[in-house]
């Protein structure tokens, strides 16, 4: 056996999570190692939301450039004959940015005074494990562990990813070919980016959701306008539909995969280039040790059970990020591994957030912040709810953000006028949600957002109008 | 579309039924696998019960206040998908914080119209904001109060609970400088105006006995009417404990709670019942055996929002006082928010009541059957004492205990609570 090392804090996993609780802890002069068995960055940053942002955002630009090159030339623009997409070029340029974050965590890691160790680690007890690296096993004894080993991809068993021709969302981000047709298998948030960005880049998209809808962690307002704008691009999407398995046929390039299904009782099958299976993601809670650390899981079995200060039942020893609960969002990991690392450090924190928001980058966006009206009235709060539809925006009929039927609606306490959840339907609506998430926070009143000048022409507006519909006196709405 | 029957599992050691408490669903309702289908109290805990598979619910048993046995049929679901075997399924205990939402039932939402047009409907405008009353801070909907994060973890660094401190900001805010303010009146904590008692009073409030209400009836009633219980009592002078409780705490690091009598009384009797077995059993009614235990788990009678639960500290015999103030800590709370697991509420040997600054003079505790002894902790006091022919103050507790006269005598009893009381009037023998 190899050296063994000591250390105050060990950090499982150099994701959102891990990484952020590394840079703190480093900060706050605490002695630190980070395991990560991958590349620094996590899934978020290596195979996640960095990648498919990237993918998204040259949807887009080849979506408009697609819009110049027919009808003559929307609005005046024209360009000689139409763009093409090469697929690994792109997927290239999106390597180049994952590159620069995965280069740009390991600078400030290393800045923090923080040692970054590659290899997969094992736990043997709470606080020790061995790591096994390229240069042989490494032992470590922790005073404090934290485990942020994030979460998978879940396989459907009968149709398991060969990232060939049946895709998880981390090989739709490394594609070599942009496929003609395309099978999504379940209609949620992560399906339906991808969806809309391979719709945006001319592929044949249909999605096989078996719930009776697709995004069904969002109420009906908020969905319909993604539901329109799928229909509008030719989307086909098959609800209470049940992928029961694929085959692939032909040969050599011409080789397909057949996605058959059950829908209301009969069986149906279509024939695409690639399967996409979205069906949801699962902790990472097996592989590494956890059995022999004497933590416990929570009432469903699947989390590692943590209290406020993300403590696991044994002491010293934290969870965070998506192994430790919902929601599984990359900036909740981050938020809570900023805290644990202070509360080691010895100072005194809870995770005593109002919200965590929630985006969901399809076309158009779609975020929530707090609580939805039907949500605040489960909760036997009487409310009032304001909502500003973006075509009644200047600045959005500019963008053309109108087109995409969207709105901000905000909902807040009758008696007492506190802001109790904002959402925001509409292309180029993420970036307002920092504002629904400060005034959440702050717990803001209507009055308060009212009284604040928001600037124009912008989109946000959007949101001072909403809040003043509530009070009844909208100006640019009746 | 196939038919699937979704039985009761088996949730838990020993529990054979559960009460009907809440339907999150309904015949007709589309369902999600894992999403909460029904509430059941059982004799241990409240579980919800996940759903085993998609589908839409065909049929369901039971109506809220009746009992379904296990293995009986809960929900019957026209199943879309390949469904889970009962086996894989797990009670999930009731949460009030809990956050699902993948799972959530998809909320009804009114039909939005064409989103090419201006929605038409204008709400209704809001009344102003009523005043803000000036004694309570405007609460947020999870119960917390309303602060910015900057006051929140000022408040929290200088340990002050922020539910009393007065707002001023608007709907009751609380703003730094209330903060400061509560703080440079060293804490004071406004007192609520007092009600008015001028009009006599003539309602009849019917509150019906049902979910853990009920459970407790049943409990209580089975526990005296089937255990002659003899109750004794004593005084313990706990002068020497508060001393060195005092200096434990005045010397505690960062992050160890506060140590109270309960966790060194807890690791005396931890200490002292290889000698008294007798007391640390479960008697079974009808099967005419004593089982006596190595383990101690100590059951601490918990007083919640909810009603009475008793948290398990387990194996005390194995844990320091530390060990054992954190534990007791950590199960009181999860049992006082709901998010205590079946584990955390079952396998007592043996129970404390203590009602803190309730604490009075002295109780008859009913014993928790099937355990066969319980002490009731009192509040210490400063009483005058005499001492070699003097009168000397000295801190007094007393205790109460009740024990099952079927499996131990008076004298057996007796001698429980004066050993205690000689380990707790020389504290030191706790530890050596």
């Amino acid at each position: 056996m190899a050296e063994t090392r000591k250390c105050q804090l060990l950090v499982i996993g150099a994701g959102p999570g891990g990484y952020v609780t590394g840079i703190r802890a480093g900060q706050l002069g605490l002695d630190t190692i980070v395991v990560e068995g991958d590349r620094a960055g996590g899934t978020c940053l290596i195979r996640g939301c960095i990648p498919s942002k990237a993918i998204i955002h040259a949807a887009d630009r080849f979506e408009a450039l697609r819009q110049h090159s027919t009808e003559g030339g929307h609005m005046g623009l024209s360009i000689d004959g139409g763009p093409e997409v090469d697929m690994s070029a792109l997927v290239s340029w999106k390597d180049t940015i994952v590159d620069k974050l995965n280069k740009g965590v390991e600078g400030l890691l290393k800045a923090a005074g923080v040692e970054l160790l590659n290899g997969w680690a094992t736990f043997s007890g709470p606080k020790h494990c061995t790591v096994e690296t390229s240069e042989g096993p490494v032992g470590i004894e922790a005073e404090n562990v934290v485990i942020a080993t994030g979460s998978s991809h879940i396989d459907l068993p009968f149709m398991p990813c060969d990232e060939e021709f049946v895709l998880s969302s981390t090989g739709a981000l490394d594609l070599s070919r942009l496929p003609k047709k395309a099978a999504i298998v379940g209609g949620g948030y992560i399906g339906l980016e991808l969806g809309c960005a391979l719709t945006k880049l001319g592929t044949e998209v249909t999605v096989v959701e078996g719930l009776d809808s697709i995004l069904a962690i969002f109420d009906k307002e908020l969905r319909r306008p993604l539901e329109i704008w799928l229909k509008r691009h030719g989307v086909t999407v098959h609800t209470n539909a049940l992928a029961r398995g694929i085959e692939i046929k032909g040969k050599g390039a011409s080789r397909k995969v057949e996605l058959m299904f059950e829908k209301e009782g009969e069986e149906e099958s279509i024939k695409v280039d690639n399967v996409l299976v979205t069906v949801g993601r699962r902790p990472n809670t097996k592989g590494w040790g956890l059995e022999n650390m004497g933590v416990r899981m929570d009432a469903s079995g699947r989390f590692i059970r943590i209290d406020s200060q993300c403590q696991t039942n044994v002491p010293g020893v934290f969870a965070i990020g998506d192994v430790s609960g919902e929601p599984m969002l990359a900036h909740r990991a981050s938020a809570q591994g900023e805290m644990v690392a202070e509360i080691i450090a010895g100072h005194p924190r809870e995770f005593d957030k109002v919200a965590i928001p929630a985006i969901v980058f399809t076309e158009p966006e779609i975020v929530s912040v707090g609580l939805t009206p039907s949500e605040a009235e489960e909760r036997g709060e009487k409310i009032v709810v304001g909502k500003f539809p973006l075509v009644a925006s200047g600045r959005a009929l500019t963008l053309e953000a109108d087109r995409t039927g969207g709105f901000v609606r905000v909902t807040a306490r009758e008696s007492d006028h506190v802001i109790l959840g904002v959402q925001a339907v509409g292309s180029h609506v993420a970036e307002l949600h920092g504002e629904f998430v400060l005034a959440l926070e702050m717990g803001a009143l209507l009055e308060d957002v009212a009284g604040t000048v928001h600037a124009h022409p912008t989109i946000t507006e959007a949101f001072h109008e909403s809040v003043l519909k509530t009070l009844g006196h909208a100006i640019h709405t009746t | 579309m196939a038919k699937y029957v979704f039985k009761l599992p088996d949730i838990g050691e020993g529990v054979v039924e559960g009460e009907v408490v809440q339907w999150h669903v309904g015949i007709g309702d589309t369902v999600i696998e894992d999403a909460p289908i029904v509430v059941l109290m059982t004799d241990k805990a409240t579980v919800t019960i996940p759903s085993p598979t998609s589908g839409v619910v065909s049929s369901v048993s039971g109506e809220v206040g009746d009992m379904i046995a296990v293995g009986s049929m809960l929900v019957e679901f026209d199943a879309e998908g390949v469904s889970k075997t009962v086996a894989d399924i797990e009670p999930v205990p009731e949460s009030g914080a809990a956050h699902e939402p993948e799972s959530a039932p998809t909320p009804a939402a009114k039909p939005t119209p064409a989103p090419t047009s201006i929605p038409a409907p204008t709400p209704k405008p809001a009344p102003p904001p009523a005043a803000p009353p000036i004694t309570t801070a405007a609460k947020r909907t999870d119960g917390r109060v309303l602060a910015s994060p900057a006051v929140r973890k000022r408040a929290l660094e200088a340990g002050v609970e922020l539910g009393v401190v007065s707002g001023s900001g608007p709907a009751g805010r609380i703003r730094h400088a209330d903060l400061d303010a509560f703080i440079a009146a060293g804490g004071d904590v406004l007192g609520a105006a007092p009600a008015a008692f001028s009009t006599s009073r003539t309602g009849v409030t019917e509150v019906k006995v049902v979910g853990l209400r009920r459970k407790i009836a049943e409990q209580m009633v089975k526990s005296k009417s089937s255990i002659p219980h003899f109750s004794f009592f004593e005084e313990v002078d706990v002068t020497e404990l508060e001393e060195l409780r005092q200096t434990l705490n005045s010397n505690r690091q960062d992050g160890q709670p506060k140590l109270t009598f309960l966790p060194f009384i807890m690791l005396a009797l931890a200490k002292i019942m290889p000698e008294h077995p007798e007391c640390n059993a479960h008697f079974h009614d009808g099967e005419g055996v004593v089982h006596r235990h190595a383990a101690v788990h100590i059951g601490i009678a918990t007083q919640t929002e909810r009603g009475l639960y008793v948290p398990v500290v387990k194996h005390v015999e194995a844990m320091d006082s530390w060990q054992a103030a954190s534990e007791l800590l950590r199960a009181s709370q999860a049992a006082r928010d709901g998010s205590a697991s079946l584990d955390d509420l079952t396998g007592s040997t043996f129970t404390i009541t203590s009602l803190g600054r309730e604490g009075g003079l002295g109780a008859t505790p009913i014993i928790n059957h099937p355990e066969v002894a319980i002490l009731g902790v009192h509040k210490a006091r400063e009483m005058p004492v005499v001492r070699g022919g003097h009168i000397v103050v000295r801190r007094i507790m007393n205790l109460s205990s009740s024990f099952d006269h079927r499996v131990v005598d008076g004298a057996d009893g007796a001698r429980l609570v004066q050993h205690l009381k000689r380990m707790l009037e020389h504290p030191a023998m706790i530890f050596m």
